[in-house]
């Protein structure tokens, strides 16, 4: 089986929602697409399932509030008590109001590098990772859909032309 | 054209008639001498042990008090009580380590323990009675205070749309202005407040007291002498008209500007508000700071926290989005406001869930610095609301700080109704009580309790807030017309 497809590149973001909407209108499946920056809306308008790193966050936020308050814990209360501007550490309640920045910023800590983390495993990106867009324009000014040709050739080239397409190749992926 | 509903009108009568039954009841309940009290006190006491420890803990309040007016004995008895407050030792222990310098202080003035002794009991009730006096007046002043500040709140949340020329919030002017309609009716009242105050009718404030300042004076206190320049009644008084004239001048021209603009042909009224929005929150930053110093921090003229303007600020700035949000819901499900969507809810209630984080940011940053310095005199401000009031006092960060975050968080959660009147009225009830620890425990101390003033009170105003706010929706087109930005604010989508 062939495994063609179009690449239709435009060079501005509204006329690529435009086109996006019409695709999607014509029952084209969209692969993928490469822009430069974020598009708002882009999403919404391809049809992805929304996301749930949110959920994540706020998960990893509170791994990172109990790993802040196990750790002052043990290490101003269970270790090393000490008596800092007549605040004997007896207990972690008492001390608490001290320990809040610390608690604080751990789980800012965690929620954002583990989202970082997380982020990038489900995206497959790692370190030294050979680019996978197609067209170094997409780095650029430009913005590349790719769709997957089931069908006639002929009539999808002449519809992404159609859309406001500055360019329409067809490729063949490995 | 909104139409008030006799229901709604009929509920805000009835509140007003209960709330001002319940100030009544407040006044006259309230005990007018000194026996009235000392029976109070013996009913309540009943030879319970605990009336000589609390003694102590009165004795070492801001109030100056004759028989303790040597800084040293005060002093000490505030360190030794506050540390006690921190330690880990039982409540029981803790009072008793806090007693046993007390009598020592008391022993090194032997000559005048006996005399001590007689006046103690005179002077407690005399304390009392000047708090149970008060009781009604406070529960008064916070309602006041509180629905006021929802309306300055508002006002300049409405300054901000302005001068940030916001897309999103144009077709939501209309509810801020009938929300600011408030400040004049809730401004008078409050100014009379004042005045009572400043003509000694009630001891909400104790510097207002001349012979607190006379040095010959039984009661003489040197430390608001030296603030005497700042703490004098007719600059105070001065303070408070002006920057209530200017408030409600600033209002008053918004809202001529904004009638203006629905059928103007150009953009001149609007202009007009950038450039009074641009002024207003410059005058209004500075003037709120003097307002909280005035209105609320001087009832403990002892203590001062630099960032308490701030503060205040964002316990009313988030009260007063809520209160949009709420009233914009309200005239949604009765039809009115076809142009608000659920994006605009959404941005409120992002406000809402992000000024309640800075206001925690906030009462955390005041209470850490003093908690953890435990300097006498400022932590006494904390020892008197933990040891007194600690229900509301920590209940409030549940109401303020935990739920708003934690039913707030969810994006699809800003979008529903019900999520957010139901925050909103948890944020109101948390603030309401933010004041209420505000000012109670300088003028009430530990003789508070909600009771018939308090509620009434609060009913009063709630009631008078409902009338003056919806009657003003009334009086003008529900959604503006001719703002430059009306068109994006009724398509805003996010």
């Amino acid at each position: 089986m062939s495994n063609k497809v179009i690449h239709a590149i435009y060079n501005d973001d509204d006329v690529l929602m435009d086109a996006v909407k019409q695709t999607r209108a014509a029952h084209h499946h969209i692969e993928e697409i490469y822009t430069p920056f974020p598009v708002h809306g882009l999403d919404k308008a391809m049809g992805l399932a929304p996301t749930r790193i949110a959920i994540c966050a706020f998960l990893y936020g509170l791994v990172g509030l109990s790993v802040a308050t196990w750790m002052m814990n043990f290490i101003m209360i269970q270790d090393w008590p000490q008596d800092i501007g007549g605040k004997p550490s007896f207990n972690y309640i008492d001390n608490m109001p001290a320990f809040v920045p610390i608690m604080f910023e751990l789980t800012v800590f965690f929620a954002a590098h583990l989202m970082v983390i997380t982020f990038y495993m489900r995206s497959k990106l790692w370190p030294f990772k050979q680019a996978e867009n197609p067209d170094v324009r997409t780095t650029d000014d430009h913005f590349l859909m790719e769709v997957g040709i089931h069908g006639n050739e002929e009539e999808l080239i002449s519809f992404f032309t159609s859309t406001g397409a500055v360019e329409v190749k067809v490729v063949d992926k490995h | 054209m909104y139409t008030f509903s006799s229901k709604l009108k009929t509920f805000s009568f009835v509140l007003m008639i209960l709330g001002a039954i319940g100030i009544g009841v407040g006044f006259w309940q309230a005990p007018k001498t000194i026996e009235d009290v000392e029976k109070i006190l013996a009913d309540s006491h009943h030879g319970h042990e605990a009336a000589h420890v609390e003694k102590v803990a009165h004795d070492t309040e801001a109030h100056a008090e004759p028989a303790h007016s040597e800084v040293a004995v005060v002093d000490s008895t505030k360190a030794i009580v506050t540390d006690s407050v921190h330690a880990t030792h039982e409540a029981v222990d803790s009072t008793a380590v806090a007693v046993a310098p007390v009598a020592d202080n008391h022993d090194a003035h032997k000559k005048e323990t006996v005399a001590h002794e007689a006046d103690h009991d005179k002077e407690h009730a005399e304390h009392v009675l000047h708090q149970l006096q008060n009781k009604p007046w406070a529960a008064l002043y916070v309602a006041c205070i509180f629905f006021m500040l929802i309306s300055v709140g508002v006002l300049a949340f409405y300054a901000i749309q302005y001068a940030a020329q916001a897309g999103w919030s144009p077709i939501l002017f209309r509810v801020m202005e009938g929300i600011t309609a408030y400040l004049l009716p809730g401004s008078i009242i409050f100014f009379i407040l004042l005045v009572a105050a400043g003509m000694h009718w009630n001891h909400l404030f104790v510097w207002m007291d001349p012979n607190i300042v006379d040095p010959t004076h039984a009661k003489f206190d040197k430390l608001i002498f030296l603030k005497k320049g700042w703490l004098s009644v007719g600059r105070f008084l001065a303070t408070a008209a002006i920057i209530l004239v200017v408030w409600n001048w600033v209002r008053f021209k918004f809202r001529q500007n904004s009638i203006a603009q629905d059928t103007a042909t150009d953009n001149a009224p609007y202009k007009k508000n950038f450039k009074l929005a641009a002024f207003f929150l410059v005058f209004f930053i500075v003037s709120e700071s003097i307002m909280s110093w005035d209105w609320i921090m001087s009832v403990d003229p002892h203590w001062y926290s630099t960032l308490f303007g701030w503060y205040v600020f964002a316990s009313f700035f988030v009260s007063g989005i809520t209160v949009i949000a709420m009233i914009t819901l309200y005239l949604k499900s009765k039809g009115y406001l076809e142009h608000v969507n659920t994006s605009h809810i959404h941005d409120l209630a992002k406000f809402m869930f992000g000024m309640s984080i800075f206001w925690a940011y906030l009462w955390y940053s005041q209470f850490m610095l003093i908690w953890y310095s435990n300097i006498p005199e400022e932590v006494t401000y904390f020892v008197t609301r933990i040891e007194y009031y600690k229900l509301p006092f920590f209940g409030m960060l549940a109401f303020n700080l935990i739920f708003p975050f934690l039913i707030l968080i969810n994006t699809d959660f800003k979008r529903l109704t019900w999520i957010v009147v139901m925050a909103g009225i948890v944020i109101l009830f948390g603030h309401y009580i933010d004041f209420f620890n505000m000012i109670m425990p300088a003028t009430v101390g530990d003789q508070w309790f909600i009771g018939i003033p308090e509620i009434g009170s609060l009913f009063f105003f709630l009631g008078l807030f409902i009338f003056v706010v919806f009657s003003a929706l009334t009086k003008a087109p529900i959604e503006p017309k001719g703002n430059p930005f009306i068109e994006e604010s009724k398509h805003f989508h996010y």
